[in-house]
């Protein structure tokens, strides 16, 4: 009987909670939709609903164009997802400016947010004049090389680790019937190639001068040149079906040793684990790749747009707290394959190459800010299509490539 | 002539159109000219089927298989797992239910669309035709001018329109919006269609006293049958395959089969899997083209009926 | 037959039966039934593509980003526009791209639609054959074509491995040809909805003219090319206008082939468009593109409109 009522006591108080706290309906807008990135968001949606009372309710739109374009158009709308997905940058500057997503100060003060945010720069894409407007969730490198050991082995050349040393083996790796460079011709593969060679050639305070202060000398200086020859000499080194070809693709000519290297962001790790090989047995990671490596602080933030019901509102609170939580932070990262947002945080699962990056972005001389943080997509794009023309057409010179990167520069907002 | 022999007329008319034939030679045995008429059309056929039967071989091979990249070749291992994981268990976010929870929304949005958007511009066509007022074709100029703007470029001011009348992500929404965006191909479809009718079928029913629905509902709705499976394709099709705007304006509940498609398709970084993107483009065909199948022969009736001949 | 219209009228007829008499002038009660009935298509034309044209228009002189505005900056969005090596390839590549597909379109269509006329078997498979690629996905197909012409995967490798080694065929690969790949699976996707336009319209070509034709002894390649061709402009209008539409608005298909590359040198102005007014958040440039788009269609409307009016004069003073 005591029983009996103890149950009874518990389901009245369970009933009494959750009218005082009404369970509230959290809409999700991002563009994970492929087999690891399921596994990923699927964390996020977990945890959230253990949480308990309030639901993560996902509506996943593949292509992050597609994703940002409908939550914009929502907000437009009147009708805002609780949470959208973005990259870190500046597309979402003016839905701050606006008033349009909520304002996650107090939470981030409560929890010590830039205490444990590493490093400092990716929180610099969600703190806007003092004040949080985003969640940083997890960290991608675009500073990667991706060579394949048994396709050096069979050119007798040692796996270079920067690209210095890659174009002193490339021909050695043709002659061996190696395609020396792998790279697909999409427009943002080749950009986000670029950027890699340009980093490496101007090193990071350089760099920063460059797109951070627009310093016109730097964007037509002697290391832009060398960065573009060096764009030039690769281009030689790759295949005539680069074209068009997807990343992955691209990846699968490195995992089959039908190519060299690949430079690309650290989730083509996904596609050699997949094929199951070995990091140091079948393939190398090269961080970079220059010397000394770099990592970039590319990767995910979400955005959460402000609602008409306070209940709402509370549990899109609850969700940035959540998703910055060490042991979420673990299991998602692990099965998203990209790096913490901090420190604590246990990765012991993860394999060689994502130690390997950990291990770098340690040091904050290493990190090379992602440069969409200082310039905006208007300028990304014309930066992209400036690299896409490049690469594509031998007849356009490295004086008239450069003059037309220092006239973006120019007039980049 | 009375209006009843002029009716009979212009439906004896209508009836041989329809019921024409092939014109051309009368086949006789098997000469030169008919073995290079048959070359022409297997060549054809055979370049048509030639992206079809990459499709169909690579949905039946492994990831493995595919990677090694003989896109022509018959799959070493045949598998029909792409088939059933497209339609039932490939992750399109965090669920994991392939292509079938959109089915019956995109059905759902192509049974209200069709017919709303089919009947606003047959409306349209017979009144273009018969009844024009001080503007009408300036009215139907704009239409087509505005079947060429790319729809991107009219979302925005729309979001807004409908979120002011509260229909923005709801069915009726997307229902509207289809309609907008079906109606310029289609008023030009009916109103090619009704233009060509005789004149002396409208006037006769003009002398008989009949208005302007009377005569739409009595005579020119029964004749535009044909045609109206034209249309019924064309719309099918359309709205079958809309992505952009089931996206934005169906809202959540409503989203249709396409965005499930896309999200098992596309990829930026992701892993890609070409034997399932390719069973699942060739199932979320399947409803266009069992449309194209069973109602091919009224398809090019309905258009011989009078729609484009002027 | 009186359902054949008089030949004059054919074209106006097709794009907007402007040349066609009014056919009621004095009653002003059905006439308003009219305008009732087409209440949906004038709030269309006029509540949607007017005032949404004009809004694009207007925001081409602005300085909008993320969300439109109304910060006035003149011509500054055109100046760049037409600065820009991406939107001058992009003009030169719809012109070229469109006139390759119309014309072939229009000739393959017209040419199945004869060959298909000629009482064969199987009518219905290789009709269905010809119109499957208009109810697929242009995201799976274009990938689909790219891999085809691919160097290493496809047609070519496929050809050199049965012997021939000399065999090329991989237009992607570079920017001179890669436009060339893009017309040829347009007209893979398009050409079986022109062919049963066509052939619909050769269907409802009278039955009285084939026989005149061979009373007269004209060969029958004659008559479907001198005197069937002609009483068919209905049906090559509606075909033209829905390709048109279709080619101008170009986008799934470059983006599921070749992203506009090699380079730059595949790029269409639709892509443009889109690109800016979404993800590269700059709305006015987006716009200023837009707007330069649609301005040879308003010329051409025009002009239509222009020789209408000068008809319609002509008739009234005869």
């Amino acid at each position: 009987m005591k029983r009996v009522v103890s149950v009874v006591a518990l389901c009245a108080s369970a009933l009494l909670g959750s009218t005082a706290v009404r369970a509230a309906d959290v809409e999700v807008i991002h563009w994970w939709t492929s087999g690891g990135e399921q596994a990923a968001v699927s964390v996020f949606a977990r945890e959230f609903d253990a949480l308990g009372g309030d639901n993560w309710v996902d509506t996943a739109i593949a292509g992050g164009e597609n994703a940002r374009s409908a939550t914009l158009q929502r907000i437009l709308g009147g009708d805002p997802p609780g949470a959208a997905q973005f990259n870190p940058g500046r597309q979402y500057e003016e839905l701050i400016a606006g008033g349009m997503l909520l304002d996650l100060t107090d939470l981030a003060t409560k929890e010590n947010w830039a205490g444990f945010i590493r490093p400092a720069s990716i929180s610099e894409a969600c703190l806007v004049d003092g004040r949080w407007w985003c969640v940083p969730v997890n960290i991608h490198s675009w500073n990667w090389g991706w060579a394949s050991i048994p396709a050096f082995e069979k050119a007798g050349v040692d796996v270079p680790s920067n690209l210095d040393e890659f174009l002193a083996a490339a021909p050695k790796l043709k002659e061996a019937g190696v395609i020396p460079f792998a790279i697909g011709g999409e427009s943002w593969q080749i950009s986000g190639a670029f950027g890699v060679v340009l980093t490496a050639a101007l090193g990071l305070e350089k760099r920063e001068q460059l797109f951070k202060d627009r310093n016109l000398e730097v964007a037509g200086g002697p290391e832009v040149k060398k960065a573009i020859e060096t764009f030039r000499s690769l281009k030689q080194w790759s295949d005539e079906g680069s074209a068009g070809r997807n990343w992955n693709d691209t990846t699968n000519l490195v995992v089959t040793d039908q190519a060299g290297m690949q430079i690309m962001g650290d989730w083509a790790r996904g596609e050699f684990g997949v094929a199951g090989e070995k990091p140091g047995v079948d393939y190398a990671c090269i961080p970079g790749p220059s010397t000394p490596p770099t990592v970039t602080t590319d990767g995910d933030i979400f955005l959460f747009p402000k609602q008409s019901d306070p209940e709402v509102e509370r549990a899109q609170l609850k969700m940035a707290s959540m998703m910055v939580n060490p042991q979420v932070q673990a299991l998602f990262n692990n099965a998203k394959g990209s790096m913490p947002i901090r420190d604590d945080v246990d990765m012991s699962l993860a394999d060689d190459c994502m130690k390997l990056g950990l291990s770098i972005i340690k040091d904050p001389a290493n990190i090379a800010i992602a440069a969409g943080r200082w310039i905006n997509n208007d300028t990304t794009g014309q930066l992209n299509d400036l690299w896409a023309q490049f690469w594509a057409d031998d007849s356009m010179t490295v004086e008239d490539a450069q003059a037309k990167f220092v006239e973006i520069i120019k007039v980049a907002e | 002539m009375t209006t009843e022999a002029m009716t009979a007329g212009g439906a004896a008319a209508r009836s041989v159109a329809i019921e024409a034939g092939p014109r051309g030679a009368k086949p006789q045995k098997l000469s030169a000219s008919r073995v290079g008429i048959y070359a022409f059309l297997i060549v054809m056929a055979l370049f048509f089927l030639l992206p079809l039967w990459v499709m169909i071989v690579t949905s039946l091979k492994t990831m493995p298989e595919i990677r090694l990249g003989q896109i022509f070749s018959w799959p070493q291992n045949l598998t029909f797992d792409p088939w059933l994981k497209a339609w039932d268990t490939a992750c399109t976010g965090r669920d994991c239910n392939g292509l079938k929870p959109g089915f019956w929304n995109s059905v759902k949005i192509t049974a209200l669309s069709v017919p709303v958007s089919i009947i606003i511009a047959m409306i349209n066509g017979y009144a273009l035709s018969f009844w024009k007022y001080r503007g009408s074709e300036l009215l139907f100029g704009i239409l087509v001018f505005g079947a060429f703007v790319p729809y991107q470029v009219v979302i925005y001011p729309l979001i807004i329109g409908l979120s002011k009348v509260g229909l923005f992500a709801t069915l009726p929404g997307i229902v509207i919006i289809h309609t907008i965006f079906g109606m310029p191909i289609l008023t030009l479809l009916f109103r090619n269609f009704f233009s060509s009718l005789p004149i002396e079928l409208f006037k006769a029913a003009r002398v008989d006293g009949a208005g302007f629905w009377g005569i739409f509902f009595r005579i020119m709705l029964p004749m535009s049958v044909p045609i109206t499976i034209v249309a019924i394709i064309l719309q099918v099709t359309g709205i079958w395959n809309d992505f952009l705007f089931g996206l934005v304006f169906a809202g959540r509940p409503n989203m249709p089969m396409t965005i499930q498609l896309n999200n098992i398709v596309v990829t930026t970084t992701g892993i890609r899997e070409y034997n399932v993107n390719m069973a699942a483009t060739i199932l979320t065909a399947a409803v266009p083209l069992v449309i194209y199948f069973i109602s091919g022969k009224w398809f090019v009736r309905g258009i011989a009926a009078g729609a484009v001949k002027g | 037959m009186a359902h054949i219209a008089p030949a004059k009228d054919d074209l106006a007829v097709a794009v907007s039966g402007v040349a066609a008499p009014d056919r009621d002038r004095r009653r002003p009660f059905a006439k308003l039934q009219a305008v009732l009935g087409t209440t949906p298509m004038i709030a269309t034309a006029v509540g949607v593509f007017v005032i949404c044209i004009l809004f694009s228009v207007w925001w081409s002189f602005t300085n909008s980003k993320l969300f439109p505005n109304n910060n006035f900056i003149g011509l500054a969005q055109y100046n760049r526009l037409w600065a820009n090596d991406r939107w001058i390839i992009s003009v030169n590549n719809i012109w070229f791209f469109g006139i390759m597909s119309m014309t072939f379109n229009m000739v393959f269509g017209y040419l199945l639609a004869v060959f298909m006329d000629q009482r064969i078997k199987q009518e219905d498979l290789f009709r269905s054959i010809f119109l499957y690629p208009f109810a697929m996905s242009s995201i799976v197909t274009g990938l689909v074509w790219q891999w085809m012409m691919d160097p290493n995967l496809g047609i070519q490798e496929t050809v050199r491995n049965l012997g021939w080694e000399g065999f090329n065929f991989a237009p992607l690969a570079r920017g001179e040809t890669a436009i060339y790949g893009l017309v040829l699976a347009g007209i893979w996707n398009g050409v079986g909805v022109t062919m049963a336009i066509m052939l619909a319209g050769l269907r409802g070509v009278d039955a009285e003219i084939w026989k005149a034709a061979k009373v007269d002894g004209i060969p029958a390649w004659r008559t479907y090319l001198f005197i069937v061709l002609p009483m068919m402009k209905g049906a090559i209008v509606t075909a033209f206008i829905l390709q048109a539409t279709g080619i101008i608005r170009v986008f799934d298909l470059v983006i599921a082939m070749t992203q506009g590359g090699p380079g730059i040198s595949t790029q269409m102005p639709a892509i443009y468009v889109i690109q800016h007014i979404t993800d590269r958040v700059n709305v006015g440039q987006g716009m200023a593109a837009a707007t330069m788009m649609l301005f040879p269609i308003a010329i051409l409307i025009a002009v239509r409109a222009l020789l209408e009016w000068r008809a319609r004069a002509r008739e009234k003073s005869v």
